[in-house]
C-alpha cells in the first residue's frame, strides 16, 4: 500500500537572481513501511519535498497525502500522524532533554503523565541520560540530533520524515545516527529521509531516488541504479600522470564507454570485468605504463549520479563531505 | 538502545482543552527561558535599577523640574516595558532562524500557541521590571498619588500595552528573521524616541520656544493609550497568527 503520495508538485521562489524552481513537477510514491531516500545535491528540492509533504509550506501545484490525508487540505490530520526532524536539530537551547521532549509530547496532546513517560523512555532508548537533566545548551552536535530525533518519534508516528539527519555530524555521530534509524526501520516505521550523502542512501534505504533540478530523475533500488551503468569497472592508478593519455587509449579499446581521466587515475566501465582487466593490464605492459594501483569496482552511486546529472552528487567545497571520505 | 515497539499515541482532550494547554505549554517554554538565561534577568532587573537611579539621582538636579522623581517614574515605566516587549521579536526571529518554528508548526498544535507562549513571557518579564522599578522608585521617593485602583489601573494600562506590542514586534521577528537586525533596529528607534518624547524632560525644558501642544491625544492621554492597544491587538494578531502558519526556515 502506498503510503505518501505526492503528484506533480511545484514550487518557484523569488530571488534576486530570478525564480527559482524548488520543485518542478516531483512524483513520488512510498509504499508502507519500506524506507525512501531522496538523494541530490544541495538545491536540488529535497528540502522542499519534504516541508512540503510535512505541512510547512504550500506548493504553487500539485497533490500531497499520506495515509489518505490531503496533506494542503487538511495539514492538522497529517500533523497527527507523521513525525519529522528537519536540517538543523530543532531543540529549545534552554530546556533539557528531557523537558524538550517531554514539551513535544504535550503539543502531541498526549496528556501530562503520558507525555513524562514517553520523554523519559525515549531518554532511555537513546542513551540520553547524561542530556536528561541539563539544558541542551552546551551539548554536542550529534547529542542534539538525537534529541531533535527522539522528539521525532514521541508518538511512534506512522510515518517519519528525516531531512538530511546526519549532515554536520562527525563520522562517529553519524554511524550511531545510522544504527537508530536501522532499528526504527525494522520496527515497521516508514520512512522517507533525504541526503546528499550517496553512501547514506545506499545504507539506510530499500529505494532511492534521485533528485536533480526539483524533479525525480531516477528511481529504483540501490542495485537498479547503479546496474543502469552497467557491470563492473576498471579501475588503474598509474605513477606517472604523463602516461595518462596512453592509459586511456588502452582502456577505451578494452571498455563499453568513454574511459574517465581524474589526475593519475583512468576508469571505465567493462562488460566482463576480469577478462577485461586482464587485457588492459597485459596491454598497459606491453606499453611499458608503470602502475601504483590497478582493479575492478562495482559502480558506486557516485558513478550514477554522475551519468545521470553530468555533475557531482556532493558539494566538492563542503567539509561534510570530506568528513564522508574519511569516514569511509 | 534498546528496541520499544509499541502502537502510535492518540491525543486527548477537547478542542478547547488542547488550546488552553498548547499556550500554557509555550509559556511554560519560555518561563524557564527567563529562569536559565542570565542576559534576560539582567536585563529585567539591573536596567530598571540603572535607570531610575541614573535619572533620579544624576539628572534630576539638571532638570529643573519640582517633584521630578514623580514626573520622571512614568516615563522610565512605559520605556522599560516597550524595551521588555523587544524580547517577542529577536525570540521569534532566533527560534525561526533555530528550525524551532518547523518542529512546532509539524506538530498538531493550535498554530496561536507559540505567539501566546511569547508574548506571555514578555508580559512576565515586564510585570517582574516593573516591581523592581517601583521598588526602587519608592526608595528614591515615588510615591502613589492616586487612589489604589487607580494605581492598580494605571500598572495595567502599562502592561497591557506592552502586551500588545509584544504582538507587533513578535510579526516584525517572523518578517525580518535576524534577531540581531530586531535588536539593533529596536533599539536605534526605540531608544532615540524616548528621549526625544517627554518621557524625562518636560517639553518645554527641552525646547522653550515650542508652544504647549495642545493635540487631542495628549489632552486624552489614557483615551488614547488604550485605543493604541485595542488597535495594535485587532490588527497585529491575527496578522501574526497568519504568518506564523506560513513562515519556515530557509
Amino acid at each position: 500500500m502506498t503510503i505518501i503520495q505526492a503528484e506533480g508538485l511545484k514550487k518557484t521562489y523569488t530571488s534576486k537572481s530570478g525564480p527559482v524552481h524548488a520543485l518542478a513537477g516531483l512524483n513520488l510514491s512510498v509504499p508502507q513501511g519500506t524506507v525512501k531516500a531522496l538523494l541530490g545535491p544541495n538545491g536540488a528540492g529535497k528540502t522542499t519535498a519534504v516541508k512540503v509533504l510535512t505541512t510547512l509550506i504550500r506548493p504553487d501545484e500539485g497533490t500531497a497525502h499520506i495515509d489518505g490525508i490531503d496533506v494542503l487540505r487538511n495539514p492538522k490530520a497529517a500533523r497527527r500522524i507523521i513525525g519529522a526532524s528537519g536540517q538543523y536539530a530543532a531543540v529549545d537551547e534552554n530546556l533539557t532533554g528531557f523537558e524538550n521532549l517531554e514539551m513535544v509530547g504535550r503539543l502531541y496532546h498526549l496528556g501530562a503523565r503520558t507525555a513524562r513517560k514517553r520523554a523519559q523512555e525515549l531518554i532511555e532508548q537513546f542513551e540520553l541520560t547524561e542530556a536528561g537533566n541539563r539544558p541542551v545548551k552546551g551539548f554536542s552536535g550529534g547529542m542534539r540530533r538525537r534529541i531533535d530525533l527522539a522528539g521525532a518519534l514521541v508518538i511512534n508516528p506512522k510515518i517519519l520524515f528525516l531531512d538530511e539527519p546526519t549532515t554536520g555530524l562527525d563520522p562517529r555521530s553519524r554511524l550511531a545516527l545510522w544504527e537508530i534509524i536501522t532499528q526504527l526501520v525494522n520496527d515497521g516505521t516508514t520512512l522517507l529521509l533525504t541526503t546528499q550523502y550517496l553512501e547514506e542512501a545506499d545504507h539506510l534505504s530499500d529505494d532511492i531516488a534521485v533528485i536533480d533540478g526539483g524533479k525525480v530523475i531516477a528511481e529504483g533500488t540501490s542495485d537498479q541504479l547503479k546496474a543502469q551503468i552497467g557491470g563492473h569497472r576498471v579501475v588503474v592508478t598509474l605513477v606517472n600522470e604523463a602516461d595518462a593519455g596512453a592509459a586511456r587509449e588502452i582502456l577505451a579499446r578494452h571498455g563499453d564507454g568513454t574511459p574517465a581521466v581524474n589526475d593519475r587515475t583512468v576508469e571505465v566501465s567493462v562488460v566482463e570485468g576480469p577478462r577485461a582487466l586482464q587485457y588492459v593490464l597485459s596491454d598497459l605492459g606491453e606499453a611499458g605504463i608503470e602502475l601504483h594501483d590497478a582493479g575492478m569496482r562495482r559502480p558506486t552511486l557516485d558513478d550514477v549520479f554522475l551519468k545521470l546529472t553530468g555533475h557531482k552528487a556532493e558539494d566538492e567545497t563542503s567539509t561534510d563531505s570530506t568528513e564522508m571520505e574519511t569516514a569511509k | 538502545m534498546t528496541a520499544v515497539t509499541q502502537p502510535a499515541f492518540e491525543s486527548v482532550g477537547s478542542p478547547l482543552a488542547q488550546f488552553v494547554s498548547d499556550g500554557w505549554i509555550a509559556t511554560r517554554r519560555n518561563l524557564i527561558k527567563i529562569k536559565r538565561v542570565p542576559e534576560i534577568l539582567v536585563f529585567t532587573i539591573l536596567q530598571p535599577i540603572m535607570f531610575v537611579l541614573l535619572f533620579s539621582q544624576v539628572y534630576a538636579g539638571a532638570m529643573n523640574v519640582p517633584d521630578y522623581v514623580n514626573f520622571l517614574m512614568a516615563g522610565i515605566f512605559a520605556q522599560t516595558v516597550i524595551f521588555g516587549s523587544t524580547f517577542s521579536g529577536a525570540a521569534m526571529a532566533q527560534d525561526l532562524k533555530d528550525g524551532i518554528i518547523d518542529r512546532f508548526r509539524t506538530l498538531p498544535m493550535s498554530p496561536a500557541a507559540v505567539l501566546i507562549g511569547r508574548t506571555n513571557g514578555d508580559l512576565v518579564i515586564n510585570s517582574i521590571s516593573m516591581l523592581i522599578m517601583m521598588g526602587t522608585g519608592w526608595v528614591v521617593g515615588w510615591r502613589v498619588t492616586t487612589s489604589f485602583w487607580g494605581f492598580l489601573g494605571g500598572v495595567g494600562v502599562l502592561l497591557l500595552f506592552s502586551y500588545s506590542f509584544s504582538w507587533v514586534m513578535a510579526l516584525l521577528g517572523m518578517s525580518v528573521r535576524s534577531p540581531e537586525v530586531i535588536n539593533n533596529a529596536s533599539f536605534m528607534i526605540l531608544f532615540p524616541l524616548t528621549f526625544i518624547s517627554n518621557a524625562f524632560v518636560p517639553i518645554h525644558n527641552t525646547n522653550p520656544e515650542f508652544p504647549e501642544p495642545t493635540a487631542w491625544t495628549l489632552q486624552n492621554p489614557i483615551v488614547t493609550v488604550i485605543i493604541g492597544i485595542v488597535v495594535m491587538l485587532v490588527i497585529f494578531v491575527p496578522l501574526a497568527v497568519r504568518k506564523f502558519a506560513s513562515v519556515s526556515s530557509r
